[in-house]
């Protein structure tokens, strides 16, 4: 009888059709228990009110979302620099011969140098120690500071993903761009650059949505972004609603550059697999 | 045919760490003619010819290009390459990159013409060679057989003195072999010059007009195709013809 009926329900539909309402049934289930398991806990009422409180949520939500404005602001002015300076270092540190060791070698002191060092401390050191120098004709601003501080250590890291790209582009790439008379420098240029960009535009915009989440980190040293909002609304009114909005924006920002990342992913697979290159 | 040698190797090494590749090759090739370098797979060819566009340096020995040692130091190892092109085994093509712009980078960057002209000229020799309709699509879009005569264009677009070319139907499905065999015997009807290295022997026995036979990094045995194929006078390469037309090859 149980059978009949799923059998009518299913059998008409295609194979791929009925592995959506599968999945989509089966996610369901999952969430539903969880949820259940959730409000049913001892504890509940209290998390409820202090997390998800609909009218703090709604006063604090318009808030926090104007501050985000700040956060996408210092991300995108970051990402500019970061795609720059990090494609330089990565350049520098592909580049051949023993004329330029010591410019290789300053690249990976770089790299190894801002990787291993914290975000937040590198932000507190630039944020508040190089106003504090009185330097005339630079910024004292301790946000343009703590900005130049992503910059600097995202670059580290951005530098390490251009370079994986570049060296997982075939030598043959290079050999049949070298062979038409191309220089070295053109050669990276026009064939092995572009080629190694496309290949880590995933890992690249993984680095972003993590640079997304460090402009966080700014407010550590004043500024008002949308966690310092955040921060600012939960004092106010003794709740943590606040947060969960913030949390909200974030992920709603970076869960379409998610989905952008795996669309490129599978376009570049594709070309790369049809070119006749894997061999 | 010309006397003047369009490309002479004199006494050339090349080793890769202890494994002697090419162990002392002495070789002429005079313009318009082409030369066939046949042997077992490790035999040298494709060093060979990546020595000649000094892809790979070499160890001892000099190469001359139209008079010119290209051998000696502070060559300017991008000028050479301009007077040679170089057609791989696998193609190699720019995957990022349109036909066209396959075709028209070298044109554009190393001759130094303009985009115009160069896509005018690359145009020209697509069209000659079959490809016309194809000058938009990326090399993903094409057949194996395709993307070789692309490469092929793509070499020529350099206006090149010489042609390697490196087992450049090894890596097609059978069906696609003959499309490009038959672009390379119209560039030798063309007069262009041509080192090829191959296993099509039936095939070097139709438009060589030299073939060389290397064994172990040795030249062993040179001369015109129907003295190689038909009377081979070094035990070796007997052999390895043997093995070939027991392969059915030839």
């Amino acid at each position: 009888m149980e059978g009949d009926r799923r059998s009518r329900i299913l059998g008409g539909m295609s194979s791929d059709a009925r592995n959506v309402v599968i999945a989509l049934v089966s996610t369901i289930v999952f969430f539903t228990a969880l949820v259940l398991v959730i409000v049913n806990s001892p504890g509940w009422p209290e998390v409820k009110s202090a997390f998800f409180n609909p009218t703090v949520f709604k006063d604090s939500f318009p808030e926090v979302l104007r501050a985000f404005w700040f956060n996408i602001k210092i991300f995108c002015v970051a990402e500019v620099f970061i795609l720059v300076l990090a494609l330089l270092i990565a350049v520098i540190r592909s580049l051949p011969g023993p004329v330029f060791f010591p410019l290789r070698a300053l690249a990976i002191v770089y790299t190894d140098f801002f990787r291993g060092i914290p975000t937040i401390l590198l932000i507190f050191i630039l944020g508040f120690g190089v106003p504090a120098l009185g330097l005339s004709g630079i910024p004292t601003s301790a946000v343009v500071w703590a900005t130049a501080a992503l910059i600097i250590i995202y670059s580290a890291y951005v530098a390490e993903v251009y370079r994986a790209g570049i060296e997982s582009v075939h030598p043959s790439q290079d050999a049949a761009a070298r062979s038409l008379g191309l220089t070295r420098g053109q050669s990276l240029r026009y064939v092995v650059v572009p080629q190694a960009v496309r290949r880590v535009i995933p890992p690249l915009l993984n680095d972003f949505i993590g640079l997304q989440k460090d402009t966080a980190l700014v407010a550590l040293i004043g500024p008002v972004e949308a966690f310092r909002q955040a921060q600012i609304d939960t004092s106010a009114t003794f709740n943590f609603t606040p947060y969960v909005a913030a949390a909200l924006i974030f992920v709603a920002f970076t869960i379409p550059l998610a989905r952008l990342t795996d669309y490129l992913n599978e376009r570049s697979r594709r070309r790369r697999l049809a070119a006749g290159i894997a061999q | 045919m010309s006397t003047m040698p369009c490309l002479v190797l004199e006494d050339v090494h090349k080793s890769f760490g202890k494994r002697e590749v090419l162990k002392g090759i002495d070789l002429a090739v005079a313009e318009h003619e082409v030369v066939c370098l046949i042997g077992a797979s490790g035999s040298g060819k494709s060093t060979l010819l990546r020595c000649v566009n000094l892809i790979e340096p070499i160890d001892a020995g000099r190469i001359f290009l139209i008079g010119d040692e290209v051998t000696r130091q502070g060559t300017d190892v991008n000028a050479v390459r301009k007077k040679i092109g170089i057609v791989f085994q696998s193609f190699n093509l720019f995957p990022h990159m349109t036909v066209l712009e396959n075709v028209t980078l070298g044109p554009r960057k190393a001759r130094g013409l303009d985009a115009g002209e160069a896509s005018r000229e690359a145009r020209e020799l697509l069209g000659r060679f079959g490809l016309g309709d194809r000058a938009g699509d990326y090399p993903d879009r094409l057949s194996g057989g395709q993307q070789q005569r692309v490469a092929i264009v793509r070499a020529l677009a350099m206006q090149p003195r010489l042609m390697l070319l490196d087992e450049v139907t090894s890596a097609l499905d059978p069906e696609l072999v003959a499309e490009v065999l038959s672009v390379i015997r119209e560039l030798a009807q063309g007069g262009m010059t041509m080192l090829i290295a191959t296993h099509e022997m039936s095939f070097a026995a139709d438009i060589a007009n030299r073939v060389c036979f290397l064994d172990e990094g040795v030249l062993l045995e040179e001369g015109p195709p129907e003295q190689i194929f038909r009377s081979p006078a070094n035990p070796r390469t007997q052999e390895f013809l043997q093995r070939i037309i027991a392969a059915g090859r030839l």
